[in-house]
């Protein structure tokens, strides 16, 4: 059985929530239920942005989760945040472009991977998220990189589409260093 | 239709335009303003009226206004709004015109937060306005069942001539979820408006949409009828969902957010081995106090969750009766009650009725 | 956030903190405009000397917070409702400073009967008030005063007036109530204005101490933020745009305020 719950956390603009949502839209696309929540807060600008996206074969019970299965952190804040918290035998994707500190945990899984530095090399540090969102693929085998890309392909907005293929390069760079 | 990926807000305002809804009037307030937005595009697309109105107070008397007119109208809107729409809706309900209203719940009192609450249970239910009435309250607890219910609410808007309330939450409000829209109604042409609307005294004796009744004789006959309706949807509108209650000793009661959290609540006890149900209410008026009555005599003890200091929990007593010892586990603020929590007092429960 | 500045001992400290500001980073985004305001009312309490007996109502709106930033007597009044907090507390201190400090949707949507009638009333109270044409807190959507054809998120294809409503002038309505004594528009865009609007603040006070009616100062502001625009693009579009809709000028003196004595 599929079953992860997922926190991807960033500073705001690091793309935490795209990434999230395109997780959601690779787990529908292999018809398994999907929720998404964003940590939600007044306009004004700053601070950190996250979200939580569960992805399983069974109907969804709390959307919202204590212990997440894997966590995606992008920035210092969020490693220190949630570090802690990914369940044992879970995964810890992390962004070792900014966040210089390292894990101490041996009973979960650290994939750490230069993804701000990767995504800079490809053309643009913003897409950090998406390098590792394909770490976390690769490393759960929940949904396939192939249906991350096609989904990335489908919701990619107008204004973003010339980094499309930028970006499938990025989360196949993010897989490989997954592996 | 396909399942697409939406949040909360999104779909009910969607599927509130798909179920006829020919004029929407609101006001921005987080965590529903997705609504309004989503609205403001696709109500002008459709050709229907979309007003952004000055304060909830002039929302509510605006849907006062079409509603009189035998429209389908509604608004959205979160506790420091509903707040302010006390008056109107309590001049809906004195008039008997069918309107729908959602309650995307945040934190208070007073200004609180935006982050997800359950406490305005008791406004919903019982104390939306002044005077004697209840408005029905649906609370879905997903995207799919917050669509759903929109169509049920102006369903059972205008069988009833009655307020729906919807009460969400913050959380319902901002989730994305797989979820399928209905398709796309027609409007109801207007000749076929209700006999009772104000559109026009042409041909027939002039109609009046009022709340005024001088004599305390009149006006307690048009009680006496409110609350004859009233008992009707009592009868008739209960709905809750049941989740693994046939052989449960243990009894968990929680709707929306808190509701579906305790389905994976009762997932988790079971693998304990613990004999867990829940009780998870559709309807928060009307209540389901009789199917509550016979689980309380069957069960060992009764726990109720919210995110409030206990709302709900006081009709789960006044049903439950003394049948069963009932507990309480709320979380306030905007702070979302987790699992673990839950079950410890289930544990707990579970102990001291040992 | 407080900041430690050594001054070399030849040098004088000619720029701090107003006393009347907390040293407290503000939650403001970049290039906002809310924060200048902010100092220019610290810097007139400073300079009235008035910190102590001054009280502050602070709206629902991106301001909210402004009780962190302001080292003075705090409510945080309804959305909306400041003006009828502020009548209540002046009522019963009647030698105290009492201020107001909303953004367009409090005070010229779900505020304007408060705002027009305790103008009417005369109340002794100062406002102030950020016209940003927009709702910067709940994410932009349309405001009263958003300009026509204004693209918000309540008004996806652009403010249409036919449907809409204009952009409201709250400065002119509240000229014609009796109990106003001085309405002003300024803008905060660039230095010769932002010296500008200060002495209408400093007016606007000064106003109410001499117990001569209501007083309000618009404020033109930009919201960066939900307008899309970089902050320095967006004072240009202000001054450009704004100033079209929303003539800037002083819509009601009192011969008795023009009187007033400048306390400098
Ligand atoms: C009764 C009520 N309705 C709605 C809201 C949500 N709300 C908070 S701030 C705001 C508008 C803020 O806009 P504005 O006054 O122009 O100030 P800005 O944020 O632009 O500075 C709204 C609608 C609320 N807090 N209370
Ligand atoms: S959202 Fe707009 S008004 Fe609010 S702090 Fe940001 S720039 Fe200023």
């Amino acid at each position: 059985m599929k079953h992860e719950e997922t926190i991807i956390s960033g500073f705001g603009g690091q793309g935490a929530l795209f990434a999230g949502q395109l997780l959601a839209y690779s787990g529908m696309a292999e018809a398994m239920h999907v929720t998404w929540i964003p940590s939600y807060g007044p306009e004004m600008r700053g601070g950190t942005a996250n979200c939580t996206v569960i992805v399983s074969d069974e109907e969804i019970g709390a959307p919202i989760i204590r212990y997440p299965t894997c966590a995606v952190v992008l920035n210092l804040p969020s490693m220190q945040k949630y570090e802690p918290l990914v369940k044992p035998g879970g995964v810890l994707i992390v962004n070792e472009s900014l966040v210089d500190i390292q894990s101490a945990r041996d009973d979960i899984r650290v994939i750490t991977l230069p993804a701000s530095d990767i995504a800079t090399a490809l053309g643009n540090p913003r897409m950090a998220n998406l390098v590792a969102l394909g770490a976390l693929a690769q490393a759960t085998g929940l949904v396939a990189l192939e249906t991350v890309a096609a989904q990335l392909e489908a919701h990619l907005s107008e204004r973003q589409r010339k980094w499309l293929e930028p970006n499938k390069a990025a989360l196949q760079k993010g897989a490989e260093l997954a592996r | 239709m396909a399942k697409e990926l939406l949040k909360g807000n999104v779909a009910f305002a969607e599927a509130a335009l798909r179920n006829g809804l020919e004029a929407y009037f609101g006001y921005p307030i987080t965590p529903q303003s997705e609504a309004l937005e989503h609205l403001s595009g696709r109500m002008i697309e459709e050709g229907r009226v979309f007003l952004q109105a000055e304060s909830e107070v002039a929302a509510i008397n605006m849907v006062y206004g079409a509603a009189s007119s035998g429209v389908r109208t509604m608004t959205s809107t979160s506790g420091p709004g509903l707040a302010l729409m006390a008056e109107g809706l309590s001049y809906i309900a004195g008039s008997e015109v069918p309107a729908v209203v959602v309650n995307i719940m945040r934190g208070g009192p007073g200004l609180g937060n935006i982050q997800p609450s359950q406490a305005d249970y008791f406004f919903m239910t019982k104390t939306a306005g002044h005077g004697d009435f209840h408005p029905i309250v649906l609370a879905p607890s997903s995207v799919q069942e917050i669509i759903d219910m929109v169509g049920l609410a102006f369903d059972l808007a205008d069988k009833y001539r009655t307020l729906v309330l919807i009460a969400g939450d913050g959380s319902i409000g901002q989730m994305m979820e797989s979820a399928e829209l209905p398709p796309m109604q027609p409007l109801r042409p207007e000749p076929d408006r209700p006999d009772w609307a104000i559109v026009g005294a042409e041909g027939r004796a002039p109609n009046l949409i009022t709340s005024l009744y001088l004599g305390a004789q009149n006006l307690e006959a048009v009680n006496l009828r409110l609350q004859a309706k009233l008992q009707e949807i009592r009868e008739n509108e209960v709905r809750y969902q049941e989740y693994e209650v046939e052989d449960a000793e243990l009894l968990l009661v929680a709707y929306g957010t808190v509701g579906r959290i305790c389905t994976t609540v009762v997932r988790e006890a079971r693998k304990a081995g613990k004999k867990v149900g829940l009780l998870r209410p559709q309807t928060l008026w009307p209540f389901p106090d009789a199917r509550l009555a016979e689980l309380g005599a069957r069960v060992r003890g009764v726990l109720v969750a919210e995110m409030s200091a206990g709302q709900m929990l006081e009709d789960v007593e006044r049903a439950i009766a003394r049948q069963a010892p009932v507990r309480f586990h709320g979380r306030m603020g905007g702070v979302v009650p987790m699992v673990d929590e839950i079950l410890a007092d289930l544990d707990k429960l579970d102990e001291e009725t040992r | 956030m407080s900041v430690a500045v050594n001054i070399p001992e030849n040098m004088d400290l000619i720029y701090k903190y107003p006393d009347a500001l907390t040293e407290v980073s503000t939650h403001y985004c970049p290039g906002c405009v809310h924060g200048i305001v902010h100092r220019m009312v610290g810097e007139v309490i400073d300079e009235l000397g008035i910190r102590g007996q001054t009280i502050g109502v602070a709206p629902v709106g991106c301001a909210v917070l402004a009780y962190k930033y302001f080292d003075v007597d705090f409510v945080e009044a309804a959305h909306g409702r400041a003006l009828a907090m502020a009548t209540g507390i002046k009522r019963v201190n009647p030698d105290k400073v009492v201020f107001t400090y909303q953004g367009d949707g409090d005070l010229a949507a779900i505020g304007t009967a408060e705002t027009v009638h305790a103008a009417n009333r005369g109340e002794f109270l100062t406002t102030i008030f950020i016209n940003n044409a927009i709702y910067g807190m709940t994410g932009g959507q349309m405001a009263p005063t958003t300009l026509p054809g204004m693209v918000t998120t309540s008004s996806p294809t652009g403010r249409d007036c036919a449907v809409a409503g204009y952009p409201i002038q709250m400065s002119e309505i509240l000229a014609q109530t009796a109990g106003a004594a001085y309405v002003t528009r300024e803008m905060a865009l660039d230095m010769p204005s932002i010296v500008k609007t200060k002495k209408a603040i400093k007016r606007a006070f000064q106003c109410q101490i001499a117990g001569l009616g209501f007083a309000c100062v618009e404020v033109l502001a930009t919201c960066p933020t939900n307008w899309n625009q970089d902050p320095w693009a967006s004072l240009e579009w202000a001054k450009e745009s704004m100033t079209e809709h929303f003539p800037l000028g002083t819509f009601k003196m009192t011969d008795a305020v023009k009187a007033l004595k400048w306390r400098d």
